[in-house]
């Protein structure tokens, strides 16, 4: 299951904020300020994988993240979810953002927190990608039935 | 001016929407919270107004603070008002507001309850799409338990997006609602073959969700799993079956054999590196549970671990990072396997990803044998040196020594190395793992005799160079060390070769700078160490130095003395008092050492950390007693420490042992364990071969230790370990030489098939024997303390709750419930404690007795269905056809024998019959009138759905009832209170009555419709003639001559159930009624009408309604004289009591008071409020019932009923 989607940049200030579980606003700042701080001591190359049980409280989440440009897209996860699935996920998100708002960057975000159901904007790509069943498969893509272009990354300056 | 102000602010009051607040926050980066709160009391005054329009655009921003982290809970009631919204843009954002704000202690939030089933219920898919996504944020148990009958209508929707999210959203109603999962599940898993991927996705997500948290309940499952997995194309489908096939194989082995194939297929097959991942996860699964017998499938092994080998080779770090995660699996049962990639995984330790490393680490961990040890551990002590940040050096200190200690030491071949390790630590600054090191130190110097001459020596050293560790004591931890350091040295005083060296060491001037427990330790160890080499001086005549060395004590004691921490303190003047009072003594020229050693003498042993625990509680002792009564004089407490500690004469024999002989031992060791054993307070030492060390005398059983003297043991500050490897290879290298030798000896004397053998051998890791002969004690355990770990598991997991057994047929008073009125849950239970605890274990209800029928036999039946349910995956398991294992209860009444059939068609048809009542709600209704009329009023709430479920309290009885009748474990025979009405070749009809509390003159008929033909039923009517006294009760309009419509439809083979009201005026006697069915058979040939007639009998038992009754207030009720009394005797009886009253609490809804030996009070009530009280005995073959009841007539029928019902036993 997905505990929590955090949008923030990079700076850590939250841009879109998802908990799929009852914490209080204290509660949810500190995870973000924390995971922040994990994501941000980690410079690009290395794996997108951390894990941070104490921060949700059991030891079976894990913090699954991109980075690009100025946003960093984490998912809080527990075990049951493919890791290198979620990844993907992230990928279609952000794609889906894309669409939503024809080169997206971090403006949009803050500025439309109310357009087009932004805020379902998460689950929505969710079951966008679980519906699609398209058989090519692009490099760097781990799920092979998505057929998706890495955006980019200038797009989100 | 001022104007303009007024004017400018009431400009943006209105006009400031989400965009402006943004912006403005913007713009306002030095005082943003000044500019937030002026905002949000802009957002109270828009909150005022009575514009929606206002409203909603306020609570849009409020949402964009409350992820900026401001609290918004204030404004729950506004956002409940943006919730019931008509326009679906507002209701929008009011649903998101919710999600994020509202919890379980939200208050509002019962007030939401109408209005998200109004939403649900919209025609627009919209509306209903964004309640349930809000929904699924916020639901609690009320709601949950409120929403989930209608949450699981929309699970058949038409439209895929609704039934999407119904499906999701019922797993978080299960969470919170658990009575929720069984009803729903048959619909749950319909939906794994819904037409649209989405929605089929959707099912096997929340399916696998559950079936993670309790697996076991799911393998019935896999068949239908397995066919998904080898169909479905959907890689995230996939994934997730895959992932939960993962987590059945585990208890059902035979899984995995049947997944191996199929999934080496796809793993060869498939280009999705995530799936790919999750097949290798999965038979790296089913290999763990195959590992024992399987030797076959060390092509899967080798296939998984080339696999992840290439994972972890590729320059994606996310992979790597997996790659390693899923080796770990594998180490744990195939160790051999990975270890051929060590030359990776150290490789992987110098990447300069943390997460890899610390991965990487956790394989070392696994990887260890005794071969490699020494080589792992030094390069680990090199990246100790490399590591720049602390986190990733203490982690790695860690798994240097866990992957040291593992197993009880199991590789360590060379315990000075070691030792030699834990010193070279101690030199890590910053680390906050002094204690870790300091608790290896003590533990090997305790449990390993042989080391503790040499680990002596290396603390006697670290105490003289206490100067280097302590230097900084505020900011590191590693100071700890000294706190074994100090002990070990004290402890095992007899080793040291430099006593005097090292207490001098430890009483100077710096020492006072260290924490107060350090400090403690080292006062007490002085002692020790005062001790014994007062005993060596007085030993060799050398009073002088005694003296010299009491004076030294005494002079540098009083630092401690002034100590601030006091514990230190305390112990300090204690000592410095003692050793004042051996000076004394001294100047007499008196010798002291024996006395002084005294005491501390006694031997320490280890004992397990959970000795405590495991000692069991002799017979007869209860913890929980006073001992005395509580204001108890102090005097029995005295006794207590005594014993508590070894007792002392064992630590007093050490030194006099070489005077004792071996008899006098034994007669002795005997009577202590005769003590031992008549004291409570004494810990017994577990029975393993190592305790004999500890009883046995003498110094013999100490290893010698061969240490290598030429090796310079003693240069502080200079890494020794280093030479251990080298030696340990000159060593291995000698030995293995030797071994040749000797090999080449036999070879010359017998050249044979052998010798291919050894040579293959000598390079096995079990051949490297260790430098010291190295005994290490176990830890002791109490005597017959079990080896259960049963006390790891958490009694708080939320997942227990689901934990519910789903192949068993549903209970009727499992169904969802219906939008009713709260009024009737309050009214429930009047006297329902017990059930309540009850809740959980699902309740047998009147409605459907044949699976009453079945909860029956609950106790012993749930074997028969476990058997069933496994012989349905036996089957699909092996092709081989089930063991014919039918247990089919003799006597078993037909109705039953047809429930035994097939439990998924009982679950399909289950569920049909819920649909189609919810269809045939109207229908139904005027049966409710009196209960609408009540919830009419105080909800102004749209009539929809009617309860047809009013006799709760009824049903949770007729549980008690079962209960009571099945109190004891011996097996009862099927029940069924289910009884043929009227059978023809078309349809078959069995009833059941069962009375309702709520209503004194009403009994609910139930009856089930079985189509025995192959043709299709419908147009089911029922018609019963009415007596004077007894009568349908029809609904309003309608004549006593219209039959009630049957509100379903019956296809081939299914049956089905319904339900029909009766008034009734008097319940004294038994009644029959004639009646009707009229029906429309329909086939190929076409239609034809047909009818069946039937009698319906209403016992008088079946104006019973079982009540338990306390043995207190039945006393009363038979004292208070104005019962009617009556009795009745049954000959030839066979069956046991037990059962007997069990037949009595089931068909005639009685409860059991009290039951003594062959003797049981019973007690039952009627609709009507009539007491019937039972005293039933039991004689040679027969059987008494005296009645007592307020009716005599009542009384007299319920008695020949009974007498008809046991006669038959």
């Amino acid at each position: 299951m997905i505990n929590a989607i955090l949008v923030f940049n990079n700076h850590g200030k939250p841009r879109l904020v998802r908990f799929y579980q009852h914490l209080t606003e204290e509660v949810q700042q500190q995870i973000i300020r924390e995971t922040f701080h994990l994501v941000l001591k980690r410079d690009d190359h290395i794996c997108n994988f951390l894990e941070c049980g104490s921060l949700f409280g059991g030891s079976d989440y894990k913090l699954i993240y991109r980075h690009y440009a100025t946003l960093y897209f984490v998912f809080c996860v527990d075990s049951s979810e493919s890791e290198l699935g979620i990844l993907d996920l992230i990928q279609v998100f952000v794609e889906t953002l894309d669409k939503c708002f024809e080169n997206v960057c971090e403006l949009d975000l803050i500025f439309h927190m109310d357009k087009g159901g932004l805020s379902a904007a998460p689950s929505r790509a969710v079951s966008a990608v679980k519906n699609i069943n398209l058989p090519e498969i692009p490099r760097n893509i781990n799920i092979g039935d998505i057929n998706i272009k890495v955006p980019n990354l200038s797009q989100f300056m | 001016m001022a104007l303009k102000m007024v004017k400018g602010s009431i400009d943006r009051m209105f006009d400031k929407n989400l965009q402006d607040l943004v912006r403005g926050i913007r713009n306002h980066k030095e005082d943003e919270a000044k500019y937030i709160s002026q905002c949000i009391d802009e957002i109270k005054q828009e909150l005022k107004q009575d514009n929606i329009a206002v409203k909603a655009n306020a609570v849009c921003k409020l949402t964009y603070l409350q992820m900026l982290g401001y609290d918004i809970s204030w404004a729950a009631f506004n956002i409940i008002e943006v919730m019931s919204a008509s326009k679906f843009t507002f209701k929008r954002i009011g649903y998101l507001a919710a999600s994020q704000c509202f919890h379980e202690g939200t208050d509002v939030i019962m007030l939401t309850t109408n209005q998200i089933r109004k939403d649900l219920s919209s025609p627009n898919q919209y509306d209903t799409g964004v309640a349930l996504t809000g929904l699924s944020c916020f639901v609690t148990p009320d709601l949950a338990r409120d929403l989930a009958n209608d949450i699981m209508t929309l699970m058949s929707h038409t439209k895929p997006y609704i039934r999407k999210k119904a499906v999701l959203i019922m797993y978080k109603v299960f969470l919170k609602y658990p009575e929720s999962l069984r009803p729903a599940f048959p619909r749950l898993k319909e939906k794994l073959e819904d037409p649209d991927p989405g929605v089929q996705s959707a099912a096997v997500n929340v399916i696998c969700e559950l079936a993670r948290r309790n697996p076991k309940n799911y393998l019935s499952l896999a068949p239908l799993f397995f066919k998904l997995m080898t169909s479905s194309t959907n890689n995230w489908v996939l994934i997730k079956i895959i992932k939960l096939f993962g987590a059945l194989t585990p208890l059902e082995p035979r899984l995995g054999k049947k997944l191996i194939e199929p999934l080496t297929n796809l793993i060869h097959s498939t280009s999705a590196m995530s799936l790919l991942y999750e097949c290798v996860n999965t038979v790296i699964a089913v290999l763990i549970s195959l590992s024992s017998g399987m030797p076959n499938h060390s092509a899967s092994i080798q296939l998984c671990v080339q696999k992840l080998r290439i994972l972890i080779e590729d320059s994606d770090q996310n992979l790597k990072y997996l790659g390693l995660l899923a080796m770990s699996k594998i180490l744990k049962t195939h160790p051999k396997s990975v270890q051929s990639h060590k030359d990776l995984i150290l490789q992987c330790l110098d990447d300069k990803d943390e997460s890899i490393r610390l991965r990487a680490l956790d394989l070392l961990y696994g990887m260890v044998s005794k071969k490699n040890l020494m080589e792992i551990v030094k390069k680990l002590m090199i990246h100790v040196d490399k590591a720049e940040g602390t986190t990733y050096r203490d982690e790695l200190l860690t798994k240097i020594i866990d992957i040291c200690s593992q197993s009880n030491y199991q590789y360590i071949t060379n315990f000075e190395w070691y030792i030699s390790i834990l010193v070279e630590l101690t030199r890590l600054e910053g680390t906050r793992h002094g204690h870790l090191i300091a608790a290896q130190m003590l533990d090997v110097a305790i449990r390993v005799k042989a080391i503790r001459k040499f680990a002596v020596s290396q603390m006697a050293m670290l105490l003289d160079n206490a100067h280097l560790i302590a230097s900084n004591t505020q900011r590191n931890g590693i100071c700890e060390v000294l706190y074994a350091a100090a002990w070990i040295c004290g402890e095992f005083s007899e080793h040291l070769e430099e006593a005097n060296q090292t207490l001098e060491a430890m009483l100077r001037p710096k020492v006072t700078t260290l924490p107060g427990h350090i400090q403690a330790v080292y006062v007490q160890n002085m002692v020790k160490l005062y001790a014994s080499i007062l005993q060596q001086k007085e030993q060799a005549g050398e009073k002088e130095a005694a003296q010299e060395i009491t004076q030294l004590m005494i002079e540098r004691l009083p630092q401690f003395v002034q100590s601030a921490d006091l514990e230190v303190q305390e112990r300090a003047s204690c000592i410095l008092q003692l050793i004042k009072y051996i000076q004394k003594l001294q100047i007499k020229e008196v010798p002291v050492a024996e006395e002084v050693i005294a005491l501390f003498a006694g031997e320490l042993n280890p004992v397990a950390p959970k000795a405590q625990k495991k000692v069991p509680v002799p017979e007869g002792l209860d913890l929980d007693a006073w001992i005395n009564e509580p204001p108890s004089d102090s005097e029995s407490e005295d006794e207590k420490p005594k014993t508590i500690f070894h007792d002392e004469e064992q630590r007093h024999s050490r030194h006099r042992q070489p005077e004792i002989d071996e008899e006098e031992l034994a007669r002795r060791r005997e009577a202590r364990k005769q003590e031992q054993a008549n004291n409570p307070f004494y810990i017994k030492s577990s029975p393993s071969p190592q305790k004999r060390y500890q009883d046995t005398p003498g110094v013999e059983h100490i290893p010698v230790v061969q240490i290598d003297l030429s090796v310079p043991l003693k240069v502080p500050g200079m890494p020794m370990s280093d030479q251990y490897v080298k030696l340990e290879e000159e060593r291995r290298h000698k030995q293995k030489l030797e071994k040749d030798k000797k090999k080449k000896k036999q070879k010359k004397e017998k050249r044979g098939k052998h010798h291919r053998h050894n040579s293959l051998q000598t390079e096995s890791e079990e051949d490297i024997a260790p430098a010291h002969r190295v005994d290490i004690i176990t830890e002791e355990m109490p005597e017959n303390a079990l080896p259960s770990d049963e006390d790891d598991k958490d009694p708080n997991d939320p997942y227990k709750a689901l934990d519910i057994d789903l192949d068993k047929p549903l209970a009727d008073s499992e169904k969802l419930p219906v939008q009713r009125h709260r009024n009737v849950e309050a009214l429930k239970s009047p006297d329902s404690e017990a059930p309540l605890v009850e809740k959980k274990s699902k309740k047998p209800k009147k409605k459907e007795k044949k699976h009453k029928d079945k909860e029956r036999e609950k106790d012993k039946g749930k074997k028969k269905e476990k058997e069933k349910k496994g012989e349905d995956l036996d089957f699909w398991l092996s092709t081989a056809p089930p063991p014919a294992s039918s247990t089919q209860p003799q006597g078993e009444p037909e109705t039953s024998a047809a429930v035994v059939a097939e439990p998924q068609e009982v679950k399909k048809e289950e569920r049909e019959e819920q649909e189609e009542e919810e269809d045939d709600e109207g229908k139904k209704s005027s049966k409710h009138k009196k209960k609408k009329h009540k919830k009419e009023k105080e909800e102004k709430s749209k009539d929809k759905k009617k309860s047809k479920k009013k006799s709760h309290q009824n049903k949770e009885e007729t549980a008690e009832s079962v209960q009571n009748g099945t109190l004891e474990d011996e097996p009862l025979p099927p029940m069924s209170s289910y009884r043929l009405l009227a059978e023809n070749p078309y349809i078959k009809m069995t009833y059941d009555i069962q009375g309702n509390l709520q209503h004194d003159s009403q009994v609910t008929v139930s009856v089930i419709f079985e189509n025995k033909s192959s043709s299709f039923l419908k147009s089911m009517e029922l018609n019963v003639l009415d007596s004077l006294n007894t009568k349908m009760l029809r609904p309003e309009g309608s004549s006593v001559h219209d039959g009630i419509p049957v509100p379903f439809q019956l296809p081939p083979g299914i049956s089905n159930e319904a339900q029909f009201v009766f008034t009734l005026q008097s319940i004294v006697m038994a009644q029959k009624l004639k009646g009707t069915l009229s029906f429309i058979v329909k086939n190929d040939e076409g239609s034809t009408h047909d009818k069946l007639d039937f009698k319906l009998h209403f016992s008088c038992a079946s104006y019973l309604i079982t009540t338990p009754c306390y043995s207190d207030a039945f006393a009363k009720l038979l004292e208070s004289g104005d019962l009617h009394m009556s009795s009745i005797k049954v000959d030839g009886i066979s069956i046991s009591f037990q059962h007997l009253l069990a037949k009595i609490c089931f068909h005639h809804h009685f409860s059991v008071v009290e039951r003594v030996d062959s003797c049981a009070s019973m007690y039952s009530r009627s609709i009507q409020g009539h007491h019937v009280c039972l005293l039933v005995k039991k004689g040679e073959n027969s059987i008494s019932i005296d009645g007592k009841c307020n009716d005599s007539t009542l009384l007299s029928n319920l008695l020949d009923e009974m007498k008809e019902t046991l006669s038959k036993c």
